[in-house]
């Protein structure tokens, strides 16, 4: 629902990932609530300073503020922006829960694991599992494939980091001593950025990496050609030619 | 038996008594001059703040450039740069000035008493403060350097020597910070004795000026908040020295809880600052716009609102850090929540406005830009307190813009705001009018134009805390507009030099101020400028409330509080 909305953020970086555009539409639902807000509150602020600018022989009227009739002036805006509050909170609950709460069941694992200052990403092999022979383990390189929905088990192998993903919408600290499950679909292909986004030492600034959101079959030939039982095949066939 | 006085109890009356030096300007217990201590100290280390600021911005707008006065900036440096540009900011610039310095200058004299309840408690203070900022400074030139791992020193970075590669500089930047808030406290609770206890006969609760009561709310809250900090200071230190594991991992410890603890303080904390500054805006946009404060009841409800709210919001720091996702909608409501009373003092501080009289001062130009400006600050905050939002939004420029646009409308513009308004008070002479507005827009647009674009950074994913964005292909293309927000950073900075010039020749050589230049009614403005010690001949008495402006039926548009009726 809130994907429809248009949104300021997929101007800047497009949309990659199936909450990519609901975060972008709840950005929108808020830039309008608070926008509202803002601009009326600017407007009568600087009108008030130059209705009511020094002019000779006018004094200033005496209001407390204290009385119903014009303490109204402000209770009732205050009340306006609860109902905005409760507007927004609604929102910004559900694409939350969506996210991060709820863990829909996966077609692929990855595993991400962050350390001083590179990440290391686990993408299973042929077998389609994590955590066998064929794992393909790539430095700085997330290779998915479109429209499928992929676990990220998250780890840290020292101080903290944050997984980002910034075309996803996508962000998760990685903790040393846990394992960290979330999800994505890409929707997408392209090559886009991974960056840390914790301060994790002198390298943080350089632990950037790039995703390759592919399609089916490109992503078949990746796992094909990269796989480790195919590399030790290519390397036992070689020798024998020799 | 004839009483008599010990002769080492000081008395107050002693205006006309000479001292020396030493004892006037360094181990006074006078508590304008602890105020006058603390506010160049402030000065000195916002200086400090500010030009690793310009060093840090020059190499992201340039990288690899040499800097001019600082060089190459490596990695580390950067990242060194960063974290004690911001805790400079907010713990050595921000508390020291707004807290400390108008604290102890402002409530004395406007609750009508003669000192500090705790005068050598207030000396002490200070004291600790300057040993803290020293400790600070000294860990620039330890070997490894300063602590470079965030203002937040968020373990197990901070805690582990192996990993921040700063092994003294980390634990020297956590004892500093400890020393800091061990003075801030004495601070405080002398703030709130006294503004409890020695105000002038007449002067009931609700007599009391808004700025003192926001310094004492700020200190309640600081006192409350502090314990767990110190607490976890202790224990980081104890981590990184000692050898326990509080924070971590691999020996039972919890990295996350260094976070609960940070932020439990952290978030209250922006408030202890906060509050300072709506005071001063408070006290200058009546004065101004010769009007009565708008529902002072309300303003006041609302802060002791705000500060009860403000304990309960501290995890929207955490929404991605790996605690239990479903925390997170707890925190999105109380955030949400912590913006009503927030609004409604803006609301309320724009309701004084109407049916004023208001001139554009220098000082009523920055409690106005506070109000315009902080507005951007409060509304960005939205975005970031809910949930799901700060999922993209955490840890970019967006966060950065944000807090910037509360904290600069806080720590300078509310002290160029304070500083203008009592500087006759302080120093006994006008600052000049013509160059106080060319120094406003110097800095106010300027500083516009640094924090827009960063928002628009933020948007585009770029995060914080990265010395070269030019390393990540999807941000390189962004660079103008990096390069736009320094220049804007070093026109802002020049403009700080007509300042400094005004600030300066202002004290030695400005026109004589008289006791009450802005005909205002509080009474500091009732004793002269500047005041004696023991701030009045003889202490005055209350009659009436501090915001009697403009009242039917008077000669004169104001009606200072110790005017009999």
């Amino acid at each position: 629902m809130l994907e429809r909305i248009p949104s300021v953020i997929d101007v800047l970086v497009p949309q990659a990932s199936t909450y990519a555009g609901d975060i972008d539409g709840l950005f929108t639902i808020i830039l309008v609530s608070v926008g509202i807000w803002f601009f009326a509150s600017e407007i009568v602020f600087f009108w008030l300073i130059f209705r009511f600018r020094k002019k000779d022989g006018v004094r200033a009227q005496y209001v407390s503020g204290e009385k119903q009739s014009e303490k109204k002036w402000v209770t009732y805006p205050h009340l306006a922006i609860l109902l905005f509050d409760v507007l927004i909170v609604v929102a910004a609950v559900r694409v939350w829960y969506d996210i991060k709460q709820d863990l829909p069941p996966a077609e692929r694992t990855v595993r991400v694991i962050g350390q001083q200052w590179a990440w290391t990403f686990v993408h299973p092999g042929p077998d389609g599992e994590i955590d066998t022979a064929d794992d393909i383990a790539k430095v700085n390189e997330l290779h998915v494939e479109v429209d499928r929905l992929h676990h990220y088990k998250l780890e840290s192998k020292d101080v903290l980091h944050n997984f980002s993903v910034p075309v996803f919408r996508l962000k998760q600290d990685a903790i040393p001593g846990r394992v960290i499950t979330g999800w994505f679909t890409p929707t997408k292909t392209g090559e886009w950025d991974v960056q840390c986004a914790e301060i994790c030492g002198v390298g943080h600034g350089l632990m950037g990496a790039r995703i390759h959101i592919e399609t089916a079959e490109q992503h078949a030939a990746w796992m094909a050609q990269e796989s480790p039982l195919q590399l030790a095949a290519n390397a036992a066939q070689k020798q024998e030619e020799e | 038996m004839a009483q008599t006085i010990p002769a080492d109890v000081p008395v107050h009356d002693e205006a006309h008594h000479e001292e020396s030096f030493w004892s006037h300007y360094v181990f006074s217990t006078d508590h304008k001059m602890i105020a006058m201590q603390y506010m160049f100290t402030g000065i000195f280390m916002g200086l400090i703040g500010g030009f690793f600021a310009y060093a840090f911005r020059m190499q992201l707008a340039f990288p690899g450039v040499e800097v001019p006065l600082f060089g190459v900036v490596s990695p580390n440096e950067y990242n060194a740069l960063i974290t004690n540009h911001g805790a400079i900011m907010i713990f050595w610039v921000a508390m020291p000035v707004l807290i400390a310095a108008l604290g102890n200058y402002l409530i004395p004299l406007m609750i009508g008493a003669d000192d500090m309840v705790f005068p050598r408690l207030n000396r002490l203070s200070y004291q600790i403060f300057l040993v803290s900022a020293i400790v600070l400074l000294a860990s620039f030139f330890v070997p490894g350097g300063g602590f470079a791992g965030a203002w937040t020193f968020y373990p197990p970075l901070s805690s582990t020597a192996e990993y921040s590669l700063t092994p003294l500089g980390s634990s020297l930047f956590v004892v500093a910070i400890a020393l800091e808030f061990a003075a801030f406290l004495m601070g405080g609770i002398n703030f709130i004795v006294t503004a409890m206890n020695s105000r002038a006969p007449g002067m009931k609760l609700y007599d009391i000026p808004m700025v003192v009561w926001m310094i004492v709310v700020a200190s309640v809250l600081f006192m409350l908040s502090v314990g767990p900090l110190i607490a976890g200071a202790v224990m980081l230190l104890f981590d990184q020295n000692l050898g326990t594991a509080f924070f971590n991992p691999e020996r039972g410890g919890d990295p996350i809880l260094w976070q609960h603890l940070f932020w439990f303080f952290g978030h209250p904390e922006v408030y202890v600052v906060l509050l300072p500054a709506l005071g001063v805006v408070a006290e200058i946009i009546t004065v101004f716009a010769r009007k009565k404060l708008f529902a002072y009841r309300t303003v006041l409800y609302t802060v002791f609102g705000t500060g009860v709210l403000s304990f309960t919001v501290w995890a929207h720091h955490q929404f991605v850090a790996g605690i239990d996702p479903r925390m997170a909608h707890v925190f999105t409501v109380t955030t949400l929540l912590i913006s009503v009373p927030l609004a409604e003092a803006m609301f309320v501080y724009i309701a004084t406005l109407y049916g004023g009289s208001i001139s554009l001062t220098t000082p009523m130009l920055w409690a106005l830009g506070f109000i315009a400006t902080f507005l951007i600050g409060g509304v960005t905050g939205i975005f970031l307190g809910a949930s799901g939002e700060d999922i993209y939004l955490h840890d970019t420029y967006f966060v950065l813009a944000h807090f910037h646009y509360t904290f600069f409308p806080i720590a300078i513009i509310g002290f160029y705001a304070a500083i203008t308004f009592w500087f006759p008070k302080m120093f006994g002479r006008m600052m000049d009018e013509r160059l106080g507005k060319i120094h406003f827009w110097g800095t106010i647009i300027p500083f516009n134009f640094i924090f827009i674009p960063l928002f628009v950074l933020g948007l585009a994913g770029q995060h914080r805390r990265i010395y070269d964005f030019t390393n990540y292909p999807d941000l390189a293309a962004y660079q103008p507009i990096r390069v736009f927000a320094t220049i804007s950073l070093l026109v802002m900075f020049s403009f700080q030099l007509v300042f400094f010039y005004n600030f300066f020749k202002s004290m030695f050589r400005g026109p004589k101020a008289p006791k009450n230049p802005w005909q205002a009614n509080t009474l500091e403005w009732t004793t002269e400028s500047p005041p004696p010690h023991g701030n009045w001949k003889e202490l005055p008495t209350v009659h009436r409330g501090p915001y009697e402006y403009s009242v039917e039926g008077r000669e004169s548009d104001y009606w200072p509080q110790n005017e009999p009726a």
